[in-house]
C-alpha cells in the first residue's frame, strides 16, 4: 500500500502528457531501484496508454529494471578506456568473488553487479562505481578489499532485505 | 539575483562583480570535475576550509571549487592565485602547508608542483606544462577560473556579453551569418555546417520553433561535454539563447545523459540563475525576445545521440530513429522546425559572436575550423580533455601533449571517433586532425573520443569490443543493424577463440559494406568502421588468429598461455595469494609453476607479480 502512495505523489506532479512517461518511469526507478508491475500498471493507467508502450519503454533503455536491485550496486565501467586498461578482467573477478555466473545480484541481496559503458572518467581507468563513489586504476588484486568495505558485517536474511 | 532589465543592468551586474572581487586577491580554486573528485578533490577542499579556519585566514583567501582542467591524470589539482601556482596530486594532508605558504607568501611546494619528465624541471604555472602548451582552450579556458554554480562568475569573464552584442547590435539574419562565415561544422560527429543548418531552418514557416543541446554523451571513452556542462554550464545556455534569437525558437531542451548527476546539477543550477536574471523566459533583457530551457535526462541509450531518436525520446517515446528527410530543422520535436546542435557547437557560438567569425575562422584548416576538444585516453601518459585548433597532428597529440605510450612500449593504433569510428595505424601518425582527413583513412572525427593503443592491444579483440556495444545498443528498428551487428560479432568472436576461417575476412567486409550502405540511420551507417578499419590496416593480425591460432597481442583468451619463467621467479607467494582457482603450485621461498589445467586465465598472477616472472604464451 504504502508503495501505491509513492506513486500517487509521484504521479500527481506529472500531466499525462507523452513527455512525461519517462521522466515519471525515472522517479519510480531512483525511489525503489527497480520498476515493479503493479507500478508499471497504474502509469498505464495514468497515461491511458496499453501497458505494452509503458513495457516496451521500460525494456528500451538502460536505465530501467524490471528486477529488484541489491542494497549496493557495483557499476562496473567496460569503456573503451577502461577495456584496453582491463576491465573485463576486473568485472570477471568481481563475479567471481561475488559466487555470481553473471552480471545481476547475489542471493543476500547485498550487491547487483551491472556493466556499463562509460562513466566518463577515462583518466582514472579502469573505474568501477558502487553506489556514488568511483573506485580508480582497479586492478584484480584490489577487488576483494573493495567489496569488503561495503559487505554488511553480520549476514541478513534475504527476505528482510527484499 | 534581481531580474536584469536591458543591457546596460547587465553591464552594471558585471562591473559590479569585478569590482567586488579584485584579481589581486588571493583565492585557492580546486578542480572539482568527475576525475577530479574521485581522485579525493571534495576531501582537499574541506580540509582547504578548515586550515584556513584554523589559521584565522577565511575572509582574506578564497576557496573555491571550479570545473575540470582536463589533466585529469595529475588530479587532484588546484591553483594558487593570484600568482598561478599550479599544483597536481595533492591531498588533504597537504592543505595546511598550501594555507602556510599562500598566507605567507612564503615559496610554492615544491613536491606539487609538475616535473617536465624530460627536462626534470619543476614548472610553477598551468600554460607552461607540456601538456597545455600546444592547447588552445577556446571553449575550456575559463573552466579552471570559475566557479560553474555562479552566475556571477561568469559574468566576470565576459560571460553574455555575446547576447548583449546580438541584442544591441545583430538583427538575426546577421547571427546567422556569423555562425556561417565562421565555418563552424557540428561538433556531435557528422561536422555539417552549423550556419547551413541555421540558415533552412530560418526559411521554414510555422511556429513555434525548437532548439535542442544535444549531450547524449554516449561513446565510451569520451566525456568533453559532460566536463564543458559541468565546469561552464552558462556558456552553453548563452550559445542557446544567441541561437533561439537568430533562428526564432521560443523553447529549448537540453537532453543530458542521467549517468552525469554533476553535469545535471550544475546545469540545473545555471538554468534557474538565468531564469532568476531575465536571461531566459519573457522579454529576455527588454529586447522583446522571448526563450525558456528546459533539462530533460536521457534514460540511456546510445543510439539516442541520433537526432530523430533524441527527438523521440523528448517526446516520450522509445529511442527509434525515423528516415530523414525530412530534417528535424523541417519538421522535429512534435512536427515542428528545430535545430539540433552539440554541447560545444552551442559553446562556441558566443565565442564566435565576441571574437569575430574571421577571427575563428582562422584557427584550423581550409575545410575544419576552430578547435576541437578530444577526450585523450587508453595507453597513454597524459590522460585527459585536450582542446586543440584543428588540424594538428596526430604525433603532437600522442608525443607532444600526451607525452607518449607509458612503459616504454609502442604506439600501435589511435582509435578516434567513439565505437561508430576507425583505428588509424601508428604508420600514419603524421596524419592532420581534420574531417575529411579522418574521413578518408576510415575513420571519422566523432564527437571528440579519442583511444590510445599499445602493443598490448589486440585488434580483433578491439573490433570485437566494439562491436559487442554496438550490437547492444541497436535499437532493433531496422533488420541490416539489428542482424548485421550481431552477425558480425558473431563472426569476429569466432576468429579471436582461434576458430575462423581465411574466408571469414570476406564475409566480414561483404557484410559491413552491405550493414553501411543499408542502415536507417547513423548509428547502423558507422558501426562497421572499426571492423573495417582494422581489417584494412591489421590485417596480419586477423591472419594470426586464423591461420597459426595465435595472438600477437597476447589478448585473447582461448589462444594464450600463462606460465612461470623459473629463472625470474623469486618465490614471494604473491601470485599464490591473488590466484582463486588454486592453480598455482609451489612453496613459498621455492619456484612456483601454473598448472594450465587450473588456470582460467585470469591474468591476475602476472598483475601482481613485481619481478615479472609470469609470462604469456
Amino acid at each position: 500500500m504504502r508503495g501505491t502512495m509513492q506513486l500517487d505523489e509521484i504521479l500527481k506532479d506529472s500531466s499525462n502528457h507523452a513527455e512525461n512517461l519517462i521522466p515519471v518511469l525515472q522517479q519510480i526507478q531512483a525511489k525503489h531501484h527497480y520498476l515493479p508491475e503493479e507500478a508499471l500498471r497504474h502509469v498505464a493507467g495514468h497515461f491511458q496508454i496499453p501497458l505494452t508502450q509503458v513495457f516496451h519503454v521500460a525494456t528500451f533503455y538502460n536505465c530501467f529494471s524490471l528486477e529488484p536491485v541489491g542494497e549496493h550496486l557495483v557499476q562496473v565501467c567496460l569503456g573503451t578506456a577502461c577495456h584496453v586498461r582491463g576491465a573485463a578482467r576486473v568485472l570477471d573477478r568481481l563475479l567471481r568473488d561475488l559466487k555470481l555466473a553473471a552480471p545481476g545480484t547475489t542471493g543476500d541481496f547485498q550487491f547487483t553487479v551491472q556493466p556499463v559503458r562509460c562513466v566518463g572518467c577515462c583518466a582514472l581507468a579502469p573505474v568501477v562505481r558502487i553506489d556514488s563513489n568511483t573506485h580508480s586504476h582497479l586492478t584484480q588484486a584490489k577487488v576483494r578489499g573493495l567489496l569488503k568495505r561495503y559487505q554488511r558485517k553480520e549476514a541478513v536474511p534475504a527476505a528482510a532485505v527484499a | 539575483m534581481p531580474k536584469l532589465h536591458s543591457v546596460k543592468e547587465l553591464n552594471a551586474r558585471r562591473e559590479a562583480g569585478l569590482g567586488a572581487s579584485s584579481p589581486a586577491r588571493p583565492c585557492l580554486t580546486v578542480c572539482a570535475g568527475s576525475g577530479c573528485t574521485a581522485a579525493g578533490a571534495q576531501d582537499v577542499l574541506q580540509a582547504l576550509r578548515r586550515s584556513l579556519q584554523r589559521q584565522g585566514m577565511e575572509g582574506a583567501i578564497e576557496v573555491k571549487s571550479t570545473g575540470c582542467h582536463g589533466f585529469c591524470e595529475k588530479g587532484p589539482l588546484m591553483i594558487v592565485w593570484p600568482e598561478g601556482i599550479f599544483y597536481h596530486h595533492v591531498t588533504a594532508g597537504d592543505a595546511a602547508a598550501i594555507v602556510g605558504s599562500a598566507c605567507n607568501g612564503r615559496r610554492p611546494l615544491d613536491r606539487l608542483l609538475y616535473q617536465d619528465p624530460v627536462s626534470g624541471k619543476r614548472v610553477l604555472h598551468e600554460e607552461d606544462v607540456p601538456f597545455y602548451r600546444l592547447q588552445q582552450r577556446v571553449l575550456f579556458g575559463n573552466n579552471g577560473r570559475i566557479d560553474p554554480k555562479s552566475i556571477d562568475d561568469y559574468l566576470r569573464v565576459n560571460g553574455y556579453a555575446a547576447l548583449a552584442k546580438v541584442l544591441t547590435e545583430f538583427p538575426p539574419e546577421q547571427v546567422v551569418g556569423a555562425v556561417k562565415r565562421s565555418g563552424l561544422r557540428g561538433r556531435g560527429g557528422a561536422g555539417f555546417p552549423t550556419g547551413r543548418k541555421w540558415e533552412v531552418m530560418r526559411q521554414q514557416p510555422g511556429a513555434p520553433k525548437y532548439i535542442i543541446c544535444n549531450a547524449d554523451e554516449g561513446d565510451p571513452g569520451a566525456f568533453m561535454d559532460r566536463s564543458l556542462l559541468e565546469g561552464n554550464p552558462h556558456s552553453v545556455i548563452e550559445g542557446m539563447i544567441i541561437g533561439a534569437y537568430a533562428l526564432g525558437a521560443s523553447e529549448g531542451y537540453v537532453y543530458v545523459r542521467a549517468e552525469y548527476p554533476l553535469a545535471v546539477q550544475h546545469l540545473s543550477v545555471a538554468l534557474a540563475q538565468a531564469e532568476e536574471a531575465g536571461l531566459l523566459g519573457e522579454n529576455i533583457l527588454g529586447s522583446g525576445l522571448t526563450f525558456r530551457a528546459h533539462l530533460v535526462q536521457g534514460a540511456g541509450a546510445f543510439v539516442c545521440g541520433e537526432e530523430t531518436a533524441l527527438i523521440a525520446s523528448i517526446e516520450g517515446r522509445v529511442g527509434e530513429p525515423s528516415p530523414r528527410p525530412p530534417y528535424p530543422a523541417q519538421k522535429g520535436l512534435w512536427g515542428k522546425p528545430t535545430v539540433i546542435n552539440n554541447v560545444k557547437t552551442w559553446a562556441s557560438v558566443p565565442v564566435i559572436i565576441n571574437r569575430g567569425p574571421d577571427w575563428y575562422a582562422a584557427i584550423g584548416t581550409e575545410r575544419s575550423k576552430g578547435t576541437m576538444v578530444f577526450s585523450l585516453v587508453g595507453k597513454i601518459n597524459n590522460t585527459g580533455l585536450v582542446e586543440v585548433p584543428m588540424g594538428i597532428t596526430l604525433r603532437k597529440m600522442i608525443y607532444e601533449i600526451g607525452g607518449g605510450i607509458p612503459q616504454g612500449k609502442s604506439l600501435k593504433a589511435v582509435q578516434i571517433g567513439g565505437p561508430s569510428g576507425g583505428c588509424i595505424p601508428a604508420s600514419m601518425i603524421d596524419l592532420p586532425i581534420d574531417y575529411e582527413a579522418l574521413t578518408e583513412a576510415g575513420s571519422m572525427m566523432g564527437s571528440g573520443g579519442m583511444v590510445v593503443m599499445d602493443q598490448d592491444t589486440c585488434m580483433v579483440d578491439l573490433a570485437r569490443y566494439f562491436m559487442e556495444f554496438l550490437e547492444e545498443e541497436s535499437c532493433g528498428k531496422c533488420f541490416p543493424c539489428r542482424e548485421g551487428t550481431q552477425r558480425l560479432r558473431e563472426i569476429l568472436t569466432r576468429i579471436s577463440q582461434g576458430l575462423g576461417h581465411e574466408e571469414d575476412l570476406q564475409l566480414l567486409e561483404d557484410l559491413g559494406w552491405m550493414v553501411r550502405e543499408t542502415s536507417l540511420c547513423g548509428l547502423g551507417q558507422t558501426a562497421p568502421n572499426p571492423v573495417l578499419t582494422t581489417l584494412r590496416y591489421f590485417r596480419d593480425e586477423y591472419l594470426s588468429h586464423i591461420r597459426e591460432k595465435r595472438c600477437p597481442a597476447k589478448v585473447c583468451k582461448e589462444l594464450i598461455t600463462y606460465h612461470i619463467e623459473p629463472a625470474l621467479c623469486d618465490g614471494c607467494g604473491a601470485c599464490v595469494r591473488v590466484c582463486t582457482s588454486e592453480a598455482i603450485l609451489g612453496e613459498r621461498k621455492k619456484l612456483h609453476s601454473i598448472d594450465n589445467a587450473k588456470c582460467i586465465k585470469c591474468g591476475a598472477c602476472m598483475e601482481v607479480c613485481v619481478p615479472k616472472a609470469v609470462v604469456v604464451n
